[in-house]
């Protein structure tokens, strides 16, 4: 076979072993996969902005926590919401709040894009944590999860953990397939041609501002599309889904799988949540539970990656490639 | 509110700035001068106050604990830039923004580790113990009036050490030129190495002076953090003087966020949004110079 | 962040994605196996609680109190082993539902026990509810766990946030004290303790003429301490927790207030900070369910064990935690140990009486402790008891939980 048709062969294999995993898998794998997609979406969005468009953004959070409360707010208190008119306004709504900040953000680039963003992301944090618009600190509830009935038929039923677990794994394909074609198209170039060079790209003519902010709509738009799915798998949102822990975490996601690629954030979005797993579950060594100071072991594993995984895990694959390639030849 | 209250709302106001200003001023010099990011900025702010309590029961004395803390940080510091942060001069501000994050949560457990979860208090120093009666009802703690002091003097002190020295000069040359200055065979990679040990020596001094009237507790510095990133991007980095020009303006606005009472209808804005005020100023701010208010254009 | 590619590498990288794919395929297969085998016969119990950050301590000390308190009845309840699943919550609410979801459907433990964050403790409420697990509080106060959002199988041993701060407004208001300013950080919790103290404080006569708020966990209480020198009321109740609430007490005593203007409080206000704050609490009264001195045969025989086993000296915290353990071994013991018989488990934790050190309390009908508070006084290290504020108190009433059974 051609390497080619081998990696798509390897990729529809993936696929078809994600879309068996509710067969063979008991409820609580199915339940973690269903979160790691979630958060997987939610780094690829984050990817188009710092691996595509070369764009810091330490504020993603944000929008991802405005989509939740959104469907939250409208959730009447006992009873399910539409999902087909939720997760558009739910999207919409953390599209528009992308606008807004981008609009000021994009002003500026650098440290203070990295700081002003995640200044954004704080300052809707406090809307909601201080007033009563949800709950304050506290958070709220969606005690039903949104019907997907139209008008009377109903394709499936998100109450159910493998129906809700299928429709984010279709998502999540979508998502990919989405970003592969945008990435493919001018507009993918474009913005490649702005992280590589936005002088070169502004002086050839290019409005790099309007494609900035593009991207960061539909960065945002996305992130809110996660943040959505991450309220209807918890039924329940709070401030620190706008958190900056959050947008520390999503951007480690990121790197850790390896940045500028779609499958690097998908990859790290899996393998940060089962190594979080794997350090809670330390052994006790001596008089000290290892398990009880994981993060330590968790800041170290953050920083180590830094140090000699900057390209992520993909770019650990690619150099024993390489080393492969080399001694073959 | 009558004057007299405005009047101590407003020292209130400043006296807050200007701790701010300490702390900040640090962030600010390393992002000015080295170009990195440093979000573990708060931990040593933390660091320092829980060097200030346990070396000050050490030494039965805040004042040898603040001098042997300030001396521990340096050498901590240049041990850090050593290890990790002189890699991440050549990276892009992502790599320094996850290294650091990093670094937070290694410390923050190291914290745990080391002296627990408690809270703790230090001693106010028996010279500064006292406090001036302003009215009747309130009187002014002669400790925070010396803290602003200190600050301002340290303010005073840094001006003078970046405008008008030897070293001064060598830092300024180092932030706009790296390798004009390595050509003239200045060692960069030491400015760098002192840059960044003062840089967190003063989060950590503000720990220290800060910690008998804010008790040391677990998760502090992070508090710290977020509104000092706010007073960098608003002052411009690497600018000392808007460092404090900012860190002035938002000690003001939080003060008077939190008592001033602002309604539009039924709408109740202040204090209930308090929290919010100081963001809502960087945003205008921004509005009007990108780059914060002493920044340099790009 | 290098620079162009060319189309050779882009075909290695979708290569190497793909075998990361596979990779990521091949975790799904892994997975199952994680959940641990569950030991034959043993109860198994899930303590998800604070064990880093800023309540770690409170985490560790609820999480010692319940041991004890199995230890006692011998390692054993309801005549089975017991062990133990333990989740670190970080006290961090987005990851709530997430960890409650981990340890009720991976670790599959019979009972769930946490936590301390109002926000995380939201989240396991709705798991709760879901699953139907049987759950205990052991700390978090918000209202709702025990009213509107109550359940058959959710049970608090700790307090309800208006429940601690009732008897302080009517004990502010018997010492004639008419006008009073309220402080505390804005989120849930201080909103529920400043209603539960204006509550009685306004039917004893009292008037509340300013609620002052800060950002939480904002620390910076300068600009408000002069909001009250400047309103001079009688007398001032507050609510802080921890290290904000040990800077308060020593700005309240740095502006020149204390000794002049009274201040009162929620007990959290004065617990486990002591020895940070000096002389700056000295005096200060407040209200909770437990206390120092309480010198009752019951209180010293479980300190004392206590200090023995953990070499620390107890707190609420692990009063409460104990609490829970006694709570559940009531409820296994009636139906020895059979887990499965759930209702019968409920029944029987609903009719307990719990002899607490604290002093004995039963369960209300929102399974809130109808329980004695204790109006304390600081002197030196320790809160004393002075009286019993009130006694037997059900607060928010539980008439406001509709429990369908």
């Amino acid at each position: 076979m051609e390497p080619r048709q081998l990696a798509a062969a390897a990729m529809l294999a993936t696929l078809a072993a994600l879309a068996a995993l509710p067969f063979f898998g008991e409820k609580f794998t199915v339940q973690l996969f269903t979160k790691i997609l979630i958060m997987a979406i939610f780094a690829m969005s984050l990817d188009l902005l710092i691996g595509f468009t070369g764009l810091v953004s330490f504020g993603h959070a944000a929008f991802f926590g405005v989509a939740g409360y959104i469907l939250a707010l409208l959730t009447p208190q006992y009873e399910a919401a539409n999902l087909w008119t939720s997760l558009p306004i739910a999207v919409a709504g953390s599209a528009l709040a992308a606008l807004a900040i981008g609009l000021l953000v994009l002003r500026t680039a650098g440290l203070y894009f990295i700081m002003v963003t995640l200044a954004f992301a704080q300052m809707l944090f406090f809307l909601f944590h201080d007033t009563k618009i949800a709950g304050g600190a506290d958070g709220i509830y969606v005690y039903v999860r949104p019907a997907a009935e139209i008008l009377g038929w109903k394709p499936f039923d998100l109450e159910n953990f493998v129906h809700l677990y299928l429709v984010v794994l279709a998502l999540f394909v979508l998502v990919f397939l989405l970003l592969r074609v945008v990435l493919a198209s001018l507009f993918g170039r474009v913005i490649e041609g702005i992280r590589v060079n936005e002088h070169r790209m502004r002086s050839l003519g290019y409005p790099t501002f309007r494609y900035k902010l593009a991207c960061f709509v539909l960065a945002g738009a996305l992130a809110g599309l996660a943040g959505y799915l991450s309220a209807i798998q918890f039924g329940f949102v709070n401030p620190d889904m706008l958190g900056w822990h959050l947008s520390g975490e999503v951007m480690m996601m990121v790197i850790l799988g390896g940045m500028g690629t779609l499958i690097g954030p998908a990859l790290g979005a899996a393998a940060m949540m089962l190594v979080e797993i794997a350090f809670q579950a330390l052994p006790t060594v001596g008089s000290i539970d290892l398990g009880k100071h994981w993060q330590l072991f968790m800041g170290s594993f953050i920083v180590l990656v830094v140090l000699f995984l900057p390209h992520g895990l993909l770019g650990l694959l690619a150099r024993v490639g390489a080393v492969r390639e080399g001694g073959d030849g | 509110m009558d004057f007299g209250t405005f009047l101590i709302q407003l020292l209130n106001g400043i006296q807050y700035g200007l701790l701010l200003f300490l702390v900040a001023s640090g962030l600010t010099l390393v992002f000015g001068i080295m170009g990195v990011i440093n979000l573990a900025h708060g931990s040593f702010y933390m660091i320092g106050a829980y060097l200030a309590w346990s070396l000050s029961a050490y030494f039965g004395n805040l004042w040898a604990a603040i001098a042997s803390g300030v001396v521990l940080t340096v050498l901590l510091g240049m041990f850090l830039e050593w290890l990790l942060i002189k890699k991440l001069y050549a990276r892009d501000h992502l790599y320094q923004v996850l290294l650091t994050y990093g670094l937070i949560l290694v410390f923050e457990e190291m914290r745990s580790v080391i002296w627990g979860d408690d809270v703790h208090g230090v001693q106010t120093p028996g010279v500064l113990s006292a406090s001036l009666p302003l009215t009747d009802t309130l009187s002014y703690p002669v400790y925070r009036l010396w803290i602003s002091a200190v600050c301002l003097a340290l303010a005073v002190g840094m001006y003078v050490l970046i405008q008008h020295t030897r070293i001064g000069m060598m830092i300024r040359a180092g932030a706009t030129n790296r390798d004009m200055v390595q050509s003239l065979g200045l060692n960069i990679q030491l400015v760098y190495r002192v840059v960044f040990a003062l840089g967190i020596a003063l989060a950590a001094f503000a720990g220290m002076i800060a910690a008998p009237v804010s008790s040391v507790f677990p998760g502090m510095g992070n508090q710290v953090l977020i509104i000092c990133f706010v007073v960098v991007v608003i002052g411009g980095i690497g600018s000392v003087k808007g460092a404090m020009v900012a860190a002035l303006l938002i000690g003001l606005v939080d003060t008077f966020g939190k008592v001033v009472e602002l309604q539009i209808g039924e709408i109740k804005l202040l204090p209930e949004l308090a929290g919010m005020t100081v963001y809502l100023l960087m945003a205008a701010v921004l509005l009007w110079r990108p780059e914060g208010i002493f920044g340099r254009r790009t | 962040m290098n620079g162009e590619r060319n189309p050779g590498a882009g075909r290695r990288k979708f290569l190497q994605e793909s075998a990361a794919l596979g990779g990521a395929a091949a975790l799904a297969g892994i997975m199952p196996s994680i959940a641990l085998a569950q030991g034959a016969g043993k109860i198994k119990i899930g303590l998800m609680l604070p064990y880093t950050g800023t309540y770690a301590q409170l985490g560790v000390a609820i999480t010692n109190g319940f041991k004890l308190a199995v230890q006692e009845a011998g390692g054993k309840l309801g005549g089975r082993e017991v062990e133990y699943a333990t989740v670190d919550d970080e006290s961090e609410p987005a990851k709530a539902a997430d960890n409650a979801n981990k340890i009720v459907n991976r670790d599959k433990v019979d009972v769930l026990v946490g936590t301390v964050h109002s926000g995380v403790q939201m989240g396991m409420v709705k798991i709760a509810r879901e699953t139907g697990i049987l759950h205990i509080i052991p700390n978090a106060g918000l209202g709702a766990a025990t009213t509107q959002l109550c359940a058959p199988n959710i049970f608090r041993t700790s307090f309800a946030n208006a429940q601690t701060t009732y008897p302080m407004g009517q004990v502010m208001a018997k010492k004639g004290h008419k006008t009073a300013v309220s402080i505390t950080w804005r989120y849930a919790a201080g909103e529920e303790m400043v209603a539960g103290f204006k509550d009685s404080f306004t039917k004893g006569g009292g008037k509340v003429v300013k609620e002052l708020w800060l950002p939480f966990p904002n620390v910076e209480f300068q600009a408000l301490l002069t909001e009250i020198a400047s309103l001079k009321p009688d007398a001032v109740f507050a609510f802080f927790a921890g290290g904000g609430a040990a800077k308060f007490l020593k700005d309240y005593q740095a502006a020149g207030l204390k000794g002049k203007i009274p201040l009162y409080g929620s007990g959290f206000l004065t617990d486990g900070i002591l020895e940070a704050v000096g002389n700056a609490a000295d005096g200060v009264e407040t209200t909770l369910h437990y206390g120092d001195g309480i010198d009752t045969a019951r209180d010293k025989a479980f300190r004392l064990a206590y200090a023995k086993t953990y070499k620390l000296n107890p707190d609420v915290y692990a009063v409460q935690g104990y609490d829970a353990g006694l709570l559940l071994a009531a409820g296994l013991k009636a139906v020895k140990g059979d887990i499965g018989k759930k209702k019968e488990i409920i029944a029987a934790m609903e009719k307990a009486q719990i002899d607490s050190p604290r002093g004995k309390w039963t369960m209300s009908k929102g399974h809130n402790p109808v329980q004695d508070f204790y109006l304390r006084k600081v002197v030196g290290q320790e809160n004393k008891v002075v009286s019993v504020a009130m006694k037997a108190l059900d607060y928010p009433p539980a008439a406001l939980c509709k429990m369908s059974r």
